[in-house]
């Protein structure tokens, strides 16, 4: 007979494989960053948005953005699944957090963009 | 501080005249130490991380390596930290 758990979320596995996807896409854009900042001759407006003006790094920019956000929903909602108990008080968090979350996304979009 | 970061980077890819503010910002002590403090937490972050994706592939996962690859973030983070902070200042 299969055993049905019908109680659980069900996407520890998903979460736990998505955090640890997203830290390791912000862990080489972190070193590719700090290399690239390095090497600029002068931290001017010119040389600092020419840094970002090329197609790849705008991308792995927009990628290390959403990882981010990504990887800080699953640990902000872990934690809140951790401390906060009522669920009223919870749910309500929760949305908070995943429309801040989402709007820092658009904004980053926005900035990477505009250039 | 998700907001003050993303604005500081909003102002530092706007245009020349929004960079000249956004240096201006970051040159008050009290925004370098709220960034300072950031990149301390970030570092930590980065090297606890990294420790825990060699946990996962059970590498160090006895007692004795893992305190002391506990030990080590710390130390890295802080070294990493101060050597960053340096450049930037």
């Amino acid at each position: 007979m299969v055993k049905r758990i019908v109680v659980g979320a069900h996407y520890g596995l998903r979460d736990w494989i998505g955090q640890r996807v997203t830290a390791i896409v912000m862990a080489l854009y972190s070193v590719y960053f700090g290399i690239c900042a390095l090497m600029l001759p002068e931290m001017s407006y010119e040389a600092w948005s020419g840094m970002f003006a090329g197609g790849f790094m705008r991308f792995f920019s927009f990628l290390f953005f959403m990882s981010l956000f990504y990887h800080a929903w699953v640990g902000v909602r872990d934690i809140f699944m951790d401390y906060i108990q009522p669920v009223g008080i919870r749910l309500t968090l929760h949305v908070i957090v995943m429309f801040l979350l989402i709007g820092y996304a658009g904004w980053a979009a926005q900035i990477l963009w505009r250039l | 501080m998700l907001p003050l970061l993303l604005s500081l980077f909003a102002d530092s890819l706007g245009s020349a005249e929004t960079f000249a503010d956004y240096k201006d910002t970051v040159s008050n002590p009290l925004v370098k130490l709220i960034l300072f403090g950031l990149l301390w937490a970030f570092l930590h972050h980065f090297c606890a991380g990294i420790r825990f994706l060699l946990l996962d592939v059970h590498k160090g996962l006895d007692l004795a390596s893992s305190r002391q690859s506990a030990r080590l973030v710390l130390i890295v983070s802080l070294v990493l930290t101060v050597l960053i902070g340096v450049k930037l200042w």
